[in-house]
């Protein structure tokens, strides 16, 4: 789930992070007010929108005057950065910036720990860094049985600042971040960049926090924030059903028991000259409820004109999947041509119950592909 | 033969009494898989199908001198059953629950490491060594006796592929869904090693999909230390970027974890990639030579 840099940057006050002061405005008199209440020289603007990018899409300006503030807050809200409408900015003091630092805490499936990843190429997109020159990130894994100790903060920081003055300031933010990372379940904390100030202090000038989706449930705080997108509506409403659903934009509707095979039937469509749909996975069983909740969510995209129905019968068997079809076509009304493979335990009496049924019955899944594709010519 | 799990394997099942947990235990001890007991806090002395119930791990071990757990707890709990089966001496851990948040997993991983310890999962289907122990959730009528390792990120892919390795009349040696979560325990590489040790294997089936770089090491490692016939197979080509596939890790975050990025390492090594899945038994035969 992620975050605005606004509510990243309200985390990492509360931990005791330095950031700059700001205020997030919803209109242009509002970031005038707030460019008021700063009292600063020089502001900047940042639009608050859940992708990256924003400065080189104009989101990013500074503003040294009432004017300026009201011409870039008026340019910034409204805007579309990438399919985000900007409806929100961030006006704060804009610093005088010594130098730029890269820092970012995230769990790592190598090493099976959180690491921090640090670089001296600040400012600048990470990946292009970690593409071009790999050499200049350091990655620092953190046992969790012991966490971010003094000596391992004061290695982190090293890695990014030469002088004691700022190994001195970094080395504490490295840990309140760390000790935030982990207490709020946080599945990135960015920093990029950190900077030292013309005052020689260390700030967190950008914040970018995203959070582990399975511990939501224990972070109502952060639950608060979530703020979907029209695709994960869909998918969050999937999910509350116990689905898990990707919109493709294809033709060919499917679904499938289990996400391997729902990837592999997905790429199988594409590799016979089809569509997909859609990625929907409505998990190891399936029983009617789920079958008629899962076809009402394909027919409610306008795309598809086929439905593949893939089911593994594993636990499940094949004759109680396709009793269960039967019962759930029953309850949906639709001429949609609809291509059922089953395979697995009784499979031959599960086929033998779907003869003289409407279906369309494949023995294989790449029969099933193939049929799918052709009645969607 | 066979890794991990065998005859000699004695089981207790952490979460017994639950929906899940009281049906595959049942289902696994009809397999022959010997479970020797199970726990639920406060329900000592009950019995599920015929299995005693204890409080803890620690008298569940006492009593059974079981050196194997399965886990089929609520995702809010499963950290603290992982703590507690290390702790309570079990050296093979198979968690099966779905949707365990990443740091506990980090926690329990590394906790299991230093009680000398494996973990299995979380998120997976568990593992089965055909004809003697299977532990975990897997429809065992599709699986034979045999000589190929199967090891995989997924469940039911994994079972459509052993179907079709079946069908061809290829046993499995043992079966690993190592789980679908960014982060889990035995990986890629460590039963790469153990399938290569085990001197009944003769071949294996490595079924990958995007999120991460395990296959891009996995496909060195092979290149390195596995002189056995090796397939790929991987799912998601079609994935679009950002997007989480069902499973917690199958995610091609800032454009890496990519199929193809995984089919070229894997290529690159010298070890074929099946583009469906009922190539892999033909695959690996040309490569036995049959």
């Amino acid at each position: 789930m992620k975050v605005h840099e606004y509510q990243a940057k309200e985390f990492f006050a509360s931990y005791g992070i330095p950031v700059q002061k700001g205020f997030v405005c919803r209109t242009v008199e509002e970031a005038v007010d707030a460019f008021k209440k700063l009292g600063v020289e020089l502001a900047v603007i940042k639009a608050q929108v859940h992708t990256g990018g924003r400065g080189k899409a104009g989101g990013v300006k500074l503003a040294k005057n009432v004017d300026e503030v009201r011409t870039h807050a008026g340019n910034i809200l409204g805007m579309d950065i990438k399919g985000f409408i900007v409806d929100r900015v961030l006006v704060c003091e804009a610093l005088d910036i010594k130098s730029e630092y890269y820092m970012s805490i995230l769990p790592d499936r190598k090493s099976k720990s959180a690491i921090f990843m640090l670089s001296r190429e600040g400012g600048m997109d990470i990946e292009t860094v970690a593409k071009e020159t790999p050499e200049k990130i350091v990655k620092l894994p953190i046992d969790p049985t012991v966490g971010l100790t003094d000596a391992k903060a004061r290695e982190a920081a090293f890695a990014l600042f030469d002088d004691m003055k700022y190994v001195k300031q970094a080395a504490p933010l490295f840990q309140k971040l760390y000790r935030l990372f982990v207490e709020k379940d946080a599945s990135l904390t960015e920093i990029n960049p950190l900077v030292i100030t013309g005052n020689d202090e260390v700030v967190a000038i950008d914040a970018k926090m995203t959070f582990d989706n399975n511990a939501l449930f224990r972070h109502p705080d952060v639950f608060e924030l979530f703020e979907p997108t029209e695709d994960e509506k869909k998918e969050q409403e999937a999910k509350d059903k116990g689905f898990s659903y990707v919109n493709l934009g294809g033709e060919i509707g499917c679904m499938v028991n289990g996400a391997g095979l729902a990837m592999a039937t997905m790429d199988m469509i594409k590799l016979y000259g089809g569509n997909p749909a859609n990625f929907l996975d409505i998990g190891g069983s399936s029983n009617p409820t789920k079958i008629v909740e899962a076809m009402k969510l394909l027919l409610s995209d306008k795309n598809v004109k086929v439905v593949l129905i893939n089911i593994f019968g594993g636990i499940t068997r094949c004759d109680d999947v396709a009793k269960g079809l039967i019962e759930a076509f029953k309850l949906i009304e639709t001429d949609m041509p609809i291509v059922i493979r089953l395979t697995g335990t009784n499979e031959n009496e599960g086929r033998e119950l779907l003869k003289g049924t409407k279906f369309h019955v494949a023995t294989t899944m790449s029969e099933a592909g193939h049929m799918a594709v052709d009645l969607c010519k | 033969m066979s890794i991990l799990i065998n005859k000699d394997t004695r089981l207790i099942v952490q979460g017994i009494t639950g929906r899940d947990g009281s049906f595959h235990a049942t289902k696994m001890k009809e397999y022959g898989t010997n479970v020797v007991g199970g726990t639920s806090p406060g329900k000592a002395g009950q019995e599920v199908a015929g299995i005693p119930v204890f409080n803890t791990v620690r008298d569940a071990v006492a009593a059974t001198n079981a050196n194997t757990s399965v886990i089929f707890v609520p995702a809010a709990f499963a950290k603290d059953a992982m703590f507690e089966a290390a702790d309570a001496g079990i050296k093979l851990i198979i968690c099966i629950t779905e949707g365990v948040p990443t740091l506990d997993v980090v926690e329990a991983y590394n906790y299991i490491k230093i009680k000398g310890a494996n973990l299995i999962g979380p998120n997976c289907p568990g593992l089965i060594s055909p004809e003697e122990s299977m532990v975990g959730i897997m429809p065992t009528n599709i699986f034979k006796k045999g000589k190929t390792g199967v090891i995989s990120r997924s469940g039911t892919l994994t079972y459509q592929v052993v179907a079709s390795l079946t069908a061809a009349g290829m046993g499995q040696s043992s079966a690993i869904g190592v789980g679908g979560d960014p982060i889990v325990g035995l990986y890629f590489q460590e039963l790469l090693e153990m399938f290569q040790n085990d001197p009944e294997t003769d071949s294996i089936a490595l079924i990958g999909e995007i999120g991460g770089d395990a296959e891009e090491r996995a496909a060195e490692y092979i290149k390195q230390y596995v002189t056995k016939p090796v397939v790929a197979f991987i799912s998601g080509r079609e994935a679009p970027k950002g997007k989480q596939m069902g499973h917690a890790g199958a995610i091609i975050s800032s454009g890496s974890g990519t199929a193809a990025e995984k089919v070229a390492a894997f290529e690159a090594a010298g070890i074929p990639v099946a583009r469906e899945t009922h190539e892999i038994p033909e695959l690996l035969k040309q490569k036995l030579g049959k």
